[in-house]
């Protein structure tokens, strides 16, 4: 077996204290081996963003430990060892195409002759090169998030996290971009850790899905998806495929009941937990950021 | 394109942004809808200046214009019926006084009064020009600041506010005391009046930036001074231009305000005391040396819609007060 590249020991995330304390994740327990394509998905408020997050350090861990490469989270990060791909592209809208895909380059220090290069390259991977002196506002909102990856991959990461990135898009372009996805991923063997909530999304795109519940944030089920590689649009078709959806979305409801009975014997908190634009603007504004 | 902008969470205590409201809209102007906005404008110029000549034919002073326009014989002379004291001819001069005061001589013998007005104008934007620079240089910092260490936004951002609530005309004497009879302390007070709407433009745009934007900047790894120069600041130019126009107009009042308390009689602000002072011999003057304060206001804030144009050139949506 490859190298694990995440490891997620007895992780829980706490927001808040005291009575108003939300326990968005719960001793999570999730090894990630080097060229894998895992998906988080499970209902809003289960803590699969937040999950990503611990992943990434954008957030710290309540309690327990998130390794990267065998280094701690925090250590990693400032390593630049990652990169991340959230719902909205996040272009900077002053930068050009190819400006945006050199921002994590410049940020570290990179030549600028070696800058070029490399966006150059990512551009070319996601088939963007003749938009490179354009403007984010000029493209579509799927030629935008092929920009937002490429600008995660400038880095050449070992390690891809995206957050619900094709969650904005309307389902042709979602289903065109899973395909170019498992295209890049192929070529560039990053492992990847993928937050969504479409149950066809993440069978089509995973080697494993990690199927999460709610209130508090726990991982119910762990799916191996052997599919075969390479995944086609005709993999959509085979019976397989139908038959790991189904597998998935019972194994949901199967979180669902539980958090039912959770909460009918008055355990469930009732709020959600969810990573909304709030908390993550409250959140980093505690940091010290704005 | 636009990217959601996330709604802001609400901030913690009173902020010097709850003063003031940007609100950001999407600046694409055709050809089109900005010769139609030329024409309004000078649509309303003219029914303005309509507006003043009947109010004067209804309770003004009698008219009588005798005299060859453009080799026209004019000879009208009208009774308005009614006699209101604001439009008599020593309140509320005819429009032609007015425009017919730039061409006189300032002084027997002297240059036109419009080259005077013009010299003293040049000499009110040189000061407001530097105060300018200095207001919105610290209006910025102070932005820079508050919105890095809140503490300090909590601890002086009550006395921030309070030195606008202070009228400029008890504090430019003060500031003329401190600095001495000259240009440069009308500067400082332009300054002083400057500085406010910059620095509440500058806090709400280092902060308008998508939160993902600075997660984005922290996954790799990026400095404080790399997240203020490459995300808060470009994010903020269209929230500071929106900050800089009003300063501009600010800096214009704050130069001839300043000019009062420090008898300086070369700028436009000198213009005006003197002028007001003779007003019963020619009211038309002061009138004059208002329209050219206006003139000079305008021509500060179009300066910053030139830079603006010329820094953003169109990538960015702009933000309007």
């Amino acid at each position: 077996m490859s190298e694990p590249v995440v490891e997620v020991l007895k992780a829980s995330k706490t927001f808040g204290a005291g009575e108003g304390a939300l326990a968005a994740l719960q001793e999570i327990d999730l090894t990630i081996r080097a060229g894998e394509f895992v998906s988080l998905i499970g209902p809003s408020g289960c803590g699969k963003s937040t999950l990503l997050r611990l992943i990434g350090d954008l957030t710290p861990a309540s309690t327990g430990e998130v390794r990267l490469n065998g280094k701690p989270a925090a250590q990693a990060r400032r390593a630049r060892e990652y990169g991340i791909v959230f719902q909205a592209p996040v272009l900077m809208e002053w930068r050009t195409v190819q400006r945006n895909v050199e921002l994590p380059l410049e940020i570290s220090g990179v030549a600028r002759a070696e800058r070029t290069e490399r966006a150059t390259a990512m551009l070319r991977l996601v088939e963007l090169s003749d938009f490179a002196a354009k403007y984010p506002w000029q493209l579509s909102g799927g030629m935008q998030q092929r920009v937002a990856i490429a600008r995660a991959l400038a880095m050449d990461p070992a390690l891809l996290l995206m957050d619900e990135p094709f969650g904005a898009l309307d389902e042709m372009t979602r289903e065109r971009l899973n395909l170019e996805l498992m295209d890049i991923w192929r070529r560039t063997h990053t492992t990847v850790v993928f937050v969504t909530h479409s149950i066809p999304e993440a069978v089509f795109l995973s080697s494993r899905v990690a199927v999460m519940s709610a209130r508090p944030g726990r991982i119910t089920r762990l799916i191996d998806v052997d599919l075969p590689q390479p995944r086609e649009a005709a993999t959509r078709n085979e019976e397989r495929y139908f038959e790991l959806v189904t597998a998935v979305r019972e194994a949901l409801h199967q979180g669902g009941a539980d958090e039912a009975t959770a909460a009918a014997e008055g355990l469930g908190t009732g709020a959600s937990t969810g990573e909304g634009e709030e908390d993550a603007a409250a959140r980093i504004r505690a940091e010290g950021y704005a | 394109m636009t990217t959601p902008v996330p709604a802001s969470a609400p901030a913690q205590g009173p902020t010097l942004l709850d003063a003031v409201r940007l609100r950001r809209q999407e600046a694409v102007t055709s050809g089109l809808s900005r010769r139609r906005r030329l024409l309004a404008v000078a649509v309303a110029l003219v029914l303005f200046l309509l507006a003043w000549e009947l109010f004067k034919w209804l309770g003004g002073d009698p008219w009588r214009l005798h005299g060859t326009v453009a080799g026209i014989q004019i000879d009208y002379e009208h009774v308005p019926p009614f006699q209101f004291a604001l439009a008599s001819d020593l309140a509320l001069p005819h429009i032609w006084s007015i425009l017919g005061a730039f061409p006189a001589p300032y002084q027997r013998f002297g240059d036109p009064t419009w080259l005077v007005l013009v010299g003293a104008a040049t000499y009110t934007f040189k000061e407001a020009f530097v105060g300018f620079v200095i207001g919105a240089g610290l209006g910025l910092l102070l932005g820079i600041f508050f919105v890095r260490y809140r503490i300090l936004e909590q601890a002086f951002s009550p006395y921030v506010v309070a030195s606008q609530a202070v009228p400029l005309i008890t504090i430019a004497p003060i500031i003329v005391i401190f600095f001495g009879n000259a240009w440069t302390s009308v500067s400082l007070i332009a300054a002083y009046l400057t500085f406010f709407p910059v620095t509440v433009a500058a806090m709400r745009g280092l902060r308008s930036a998508d939160p993902r934007a600075f997660e984005l900047f922290r996954s790799v790894a990026a400095t404080d001074r790399q997240v203020l120069t490459k995300l808060q600041l470009p994010a903020s130019v269209p929230y500071l231009f929106a900050g800089f126009r009003i300063a501009a107009a600010a800096a214009v009042v704050g130069a001839i305000i300043g000019e009062l308390p420090n008898g300086l009689p070369d700028g436009v602000g000198g213009q005006i005391l003197q002028a007001s002072q003779y007003y019963v011999t020619g009211p038309e003057r002061l009138w004059a040396s208002i329209v050219v304060a206006a003139a000079l206001g305008l021509v500060a804030v179009g300066l910053v819609w030139l830079a603006e144009r010329l820094v953003t050139r169109g990538r960015y949506r702009s933000a309007e007060v």
